[in-house]
This record gives C-alpha cells, sequence and structure tokens, in this order.
C-alpha cells in the first residue's frame, strides 16, 4: 500500500511540475468573464448559462487532463526507460499501475474540486448581487446543492477515462492511446443507440450483437445528468447508486485487466 | 556549453509589443475600410436538431445556451436593422428548434422564443403558427407547465383573434397543476367578451406579476398599447370636431390652431402620434415602440 501511495504521490507533483493547475486559472477566468458577458446576451437566463458552462468546462478541462496525462502515464516511463530503475525497487507492476492510476485521480479530484468551489463562489455572487424579484424568475436558487450530483458523476467519468487511458496506455503508444481512448468516449456517449437497436431493425442476430456490444462498451451516456441539475429535475438516487457502481466496477475490471497485461510484458 | 537565458531581453519585449501593436493597428485599417456585414453571412449550417445532439456528445446543455444566444442576437440585430437588406428572422424559428431539441426543458427559450415569433412584423416574425408549434413542442415535453398553455391562449387572442381558442386554451391552462385561479374567468370573459380591450387589460395586468422580467416588460408595453388605443379614439374624435376644408391636408397644427389641443399628442412611449394628412385618421408612428399596435374592440 505503501508503494501504491508514493508512486500515486509522484504522479500528482508530476502533475504540478507539469503546470496542470493553470487550467484553474483558465477556469476561473473563464467563469468570472462569461458571467458578465452573459448578463448582457441571454435575457435573464445567465445563471442557467454560468450553471451549463461550469459543468460543461469541468468535465471538457478534465476530460483532456485524463486523456492527455493518462496516456503517458505508464508509457512515459518505458520510452524514457526510467521504469527499470523503477522495478527494480520493491514496487511490484500491480502496485505500480495502481499508484500511476491513483496519482492522477489525485489530480482530478483536486482539480474538480477547486473547479468546483470556483463555481460555487461565482454562483453566490450573482446570487448575492441580484434582486429578489430577478431571483423569483430563476427555475432553481443558483448556488444550487444539486449541481453537486452532477459533480460527482463527471468526477467519476473522468475515473473512468483515466483508467482507459492506463489501460491503452500499458500496451500502446502515446497517440495511439489518444486516439482510442476519445474514440470509446464519443462511442460511450451514443451507446443508448444500441440499447435501443432491437427497435429498429428486424434481425435478431444484429439487435443480440447491439445488445452485447452495449454492455461491453463504456457507458458514458449514463454519468451526463447536467440537463437534470441544472432544470432541477429530480435525480433518483438509485440511478445515482447504480451509475456509481456501474462505474466503480468498470474501473476495476480495466485496472485488472491493464494490470495483466503490463504483468506480461519484457521489458529486456 | 551555453547557459540558458534569464529574464526576457528589454529589445524583445519591446519587439513583441510593436508587433502587436501594428497587428491592432492593421485590423483597425480593414475594419474602416471593409464593412463587417461584408463578410457575415445569415447561414445556419446544421439546421437538424438530431444531428447536432450528436455531434455535441454530454454538452446538449451548452450548445442549447449556444443557439439561444444566437436566437436573441438574431432577433435583436434584425429588429434593429434599418438597411432593408435583409430577410428579417428568418433563422429565428430554426434557431429556437434547435435550441428547444437540445436542452427540452429550456422554459425560457419556448416562452421568449414564442414572443419573438408572434409578435406582428416588423417587431417580430410574425408567425403565430409557428409560436404555436413551438409551445406545443414544450407542452410534449413538460405537459403540466400551464404557462405553455397560457401562451398558446394569448396568442391566440392577441395575434391570431381566436377568441374561441384563446378560451378553450385558457381553460386547458386553468386545468394545469400549480395554475392560478384567474384562468378560468378568463376563458370565460373570453367566450363571452371577445377580442375587448377590458379583457386585454386585465390579461396584461396579470402578467405584470409574472416572476420573469422579459415578461413584466412584455406586459407594460401591452397595457401602453391599449391606452394607446383608447388615446388614438379620443384623438380621432377631437380631429373630426375641427372644422376642415376640404382638399387640404390634415394636420396637427390645424387642430392645435383650433385651440383643441396644447402640442403635439405623445403616445405613451412617448413618441408622437402620426395623423394621416388625407383622412385625418391617427396612428402611432413607425419609429414607436409601441409599433406595431394590435386591434381590438372597445
Amino acid at each position: 500500500m505503501r508503494a501504491v501511495r508514493y508512486v500515486a504521490i509522484n504522479v500528482f507533483r508530476e502533475s504540478i511540475r507539469d503546470r496542470v493547475p493553470y487550467n484553474l486559472v483558465l477556469f476561473a477566468v473563464l467563469l468570472i468573464g462569461s458571467s458578465y458577458l452573459l448578463g448582457q446576451l441571454t435575457a435573464g437566463q445567465d445563471v442557467k448559462i454560468i450553471k451549463d458552462l461550469g459543468l460543461a468546462a469541468t468535465s471538457v478541462f478534465g476530460l483532456f487532463i485524463a486523456i492527455f496525462i493518462g496516456i503517458g502515464l505508464v508509457s512515459k516511463e518505458v520510452e524514457k526507460r526510467s521504469i527499470y530503475a523503477l522495478l527494480s525497487k520493491p514496487v511490484s507492476r500491480s502496485q505500480f499501475i495502481a499508484g500511476k492510476y491513483s496519482g492522477l485521480v489525485l489530480t482530478l479530484a483536486v482539480n474538480v474540486a477547486v473547479m468546483t468551489v470556483a463555481l460555487y463562489a461565482v454562483l453566490a455572487y450573482m446570487s448575492w448581487t441580484e434582486s429578489a424579484q430577478f431571483k423569483a424568475g430563476w427555475e432553481r436558487p443558483a448556488a444550487d446543492p444539486a449541481l453537486l450530483k452532477a459533480l460527482l458523476l463527471i468526477f467519476l467519468e473522468l475515473m473512468l477515462v483515466t483508467a482507459i487511458a492506463v489501460f491503452f496506455s500499458t500496451f500502446s503508444s502515446p497517440i495511439l492511446s489518444a486516439a482510442m481512448t476519445f474514440g470509446l468516449y464519443v462511442a460511450g456517449h451514443f451507446n443508448a443507440d444500441l440499447r435501443n437497436f432491437d427497435k429498429v431493425v428486424d434481425s435478431k442476430s444484429a439487435a443480440t450483437l447491439a445488445r452485447v456490444v452495449y454492455h461491453v462498451l463504456p457507458d458514458f451516456a449514463a454519468f451526463d445528468i447536467k440537463t437534470q441539475v441544472v432544470h432541477g429535475i429530480p435525480v433518483p438516487a438509485m440511478y445515482l447508486g447504480a451509475t456509481i457502481g456501474y462505474g466503480l466496477a468498470y474501473i476495476g475490471a480495466l485496472l485488472l485487466v491493464a494490470t495483466f497485461i503490463f504483468s506480461r510484458r519484457d521489458f529486456k | 556549453m551555453t547557459q540558458p537565458a534569464r529574464g526576457v531581453h528589454p529589445l524583445v519585449a519591446v519587439a513583441a509589443a510593436a508587433f502587436l501593436g501594428l497587428a491592432i493597428l492593421l485590423q483597425v485599417v480593414r475594419d474602416r475600410s471593409v464593412p463587417a456585414d461584408v463578410f457575415v453571412q445569415r447561414l445556419l449550417y446544421v439546421r437538424s436538431p438530431q444531428v447536432l445532439d450528436r455531434v455535441v456528445l454530454g454538452f446538449d446543455a451548452l450548445a442549447a445556451d449556444v443557439y439561444w444566444i444566437r436566437a436573441i442576437q438574431h432577433y435583436g440585430g434584425d429588429r434593429l436593422d434599418v438597411s432593408g437588406r435583409v430577410r428579417k428572422y428568418q433563422l429565428l424559428y430554426p434557431l429556437l428548434d434547435i435550441a428547444t431539441s437540445l436542452d427540452p426543458y429550456f422554459n425560457i427559450a419556448y416562452r421568449f422564443g414564442a414572443i419573438f415569433l408572434s409578435e406582428a412584423y416588423p417587431g417580430g416574425a410574425g408567425r403565430p403558427d409557428l409560436a404555436v408549434n413551438l409551445l406545443r413542442k414544450g407542452i410534449a415535453t413538460q405537459p403540466g407547465k400551464w404557462e405553455y398553455y397560457h401562451d398558446i391562449a394569448f396568442i391566440n387572442y392577441w395575434q391570431l383573434r381566436d377568441t374561441q381558442a384563446a378560451a378553450e386554451w385558457f381553460r386547458r391552462a386553468a386545468q394545469q397543476p400549480n395554475a392560478p385561479n384567474w384562468l378560468m374567468p378568463v376563458a370565460a370573459a373570453m367566450l363571452t367578451e371577445g377580442a375587448d380591450r377590458t379583457s386585454a387589460r386585465f390579461i396584461w395586468r396579470q402578467m405584470l406579476d409574472a416572476d420573469q422580467e422579459w415578461l413584466r416588460n412584455r406586459a407594460q408595453r401591452g397595457l401602453q398599447q391599449i391606452d394607446g388605443l383608447d388615446q388614438i379614439d379620443q384623438l380621432e374624435q377631437i380631429v373630426a370636431s375641427v372644422p376642415h376644408r376640404s382638399g387640404e391636408p390634415y394636420s396637427w397644427l390645424e387642430v392645435i390652431r383650433a385651440g383643441r389641443l396644447r402640442g403635439i399628442p405623445l403616445d405613451p412611449s412617448r413618441t408622437p402620434y402620426v395623423i394621416d394628412p388625407q383622412t385625418g385618421r391617427v396612428s402611432v408612428s413607425d419609429q414607436s415602440a409601441l409599433f406595431p399596435m394590435p386591434e381590438t374592440k372597445k
């Protein structure tokens, strides 16, 4: 466990050295700048749009960090040959993968946490500066705690993207890993179509195949509840719980396969 | 071995600032010599909400916001355009359709969008039929939203002059959850009195209590239009009471000289009324914020 922690902390430190926190400044500037500009453009919908923008930016910034750092986590060590020095120490290959993954998840957690605080700060400021009459027109309060549900699922989605990136990183080049991770991210958002394939085709075998692919591909669309929380549409606890469980199980499966592949690699 | 340079050389900073200054200067020269709208085309590349829904992955709500802002800018730009070079509001419905397809719960896009579409041309698109379509789409997503039924009723009453249909939609609005209790009496008034100004004034006054500022502003304008209609009736009576030599044009000067008015009368938006030199009919100016005026019975 200690070995995992050391590797994870090193990944986190490396991300700080790689200036990943700069994106937080960009996020803050984007939110504060747009909250001023949108007030002039959106006919009283600035709070809704700030919520949409904040949630989307958290997701996009995190996605870039997860993909572009995740794909290099393992392959960079191999390319730089630092893997030899690392594996000669009392660190097993499974601990190495777990540590690398945990380190990037820690980076993402800090990232999402800071973005959440920034988003709530901007929304609280907007709520504080508006009149009670203007606020009466809002569907939901500005600093609505329900946003945390969407942010939780965004974080889980990023954890899943990181697991995919680490998985590809164990056996493929960074460019190919990035392409495949992004490809799976896009395909995972169309997953709902595969579930309903039997309604548009007559062939039973095609429908069964689509159903299998639906279950095998990561179901990224399930993590998207941004529209619901912004409009105050209830998200059942059952849905939230099942999606969190699904994400964690899928991540577990990916990391196990990644560890298996990595443990069979020959670095001679 | 050379050491990496520390800090920025002053000459580099000056050169960078000079290049940036040159770029801004060229930009200003270009913008002054070539009007911006030469290159601005009124295009909507993707008109299919289904295609856009796929393209934007999980960012539907944010994409809806972008289309909503485009719809507002399109409406505002065309409303203010006086060049006469463009066919106004032609992209308004597709933009609103896309915004509400990407975010089916975008309440304001249905309600405000319906006002943009239903307002008489040139103040709006003059397409109450499309406004009703948009609101029906909202009802399909949220069947219990009484505001959408109310807005369809109002369009039937105010723009389409169909009091039977308006009464029916007011009745349906009254049956939805959380509907205010004044809707049913309004439905009854529609059936008994039709499109009279008293009913219109009553509905606009109810809308003055709306939670949305833009709806209160719209109600304020509606009330001013009804006040304007009453004033026009009075002014036409005054004009008719002044002796008029046939063949000569009607004018405010003639009425003022006769001592019937102290000055050129102003409408509730503080814009002078216009008198038709041929017929003596009074109307609001096309420069007035109240133009175009609705037609209602007294």
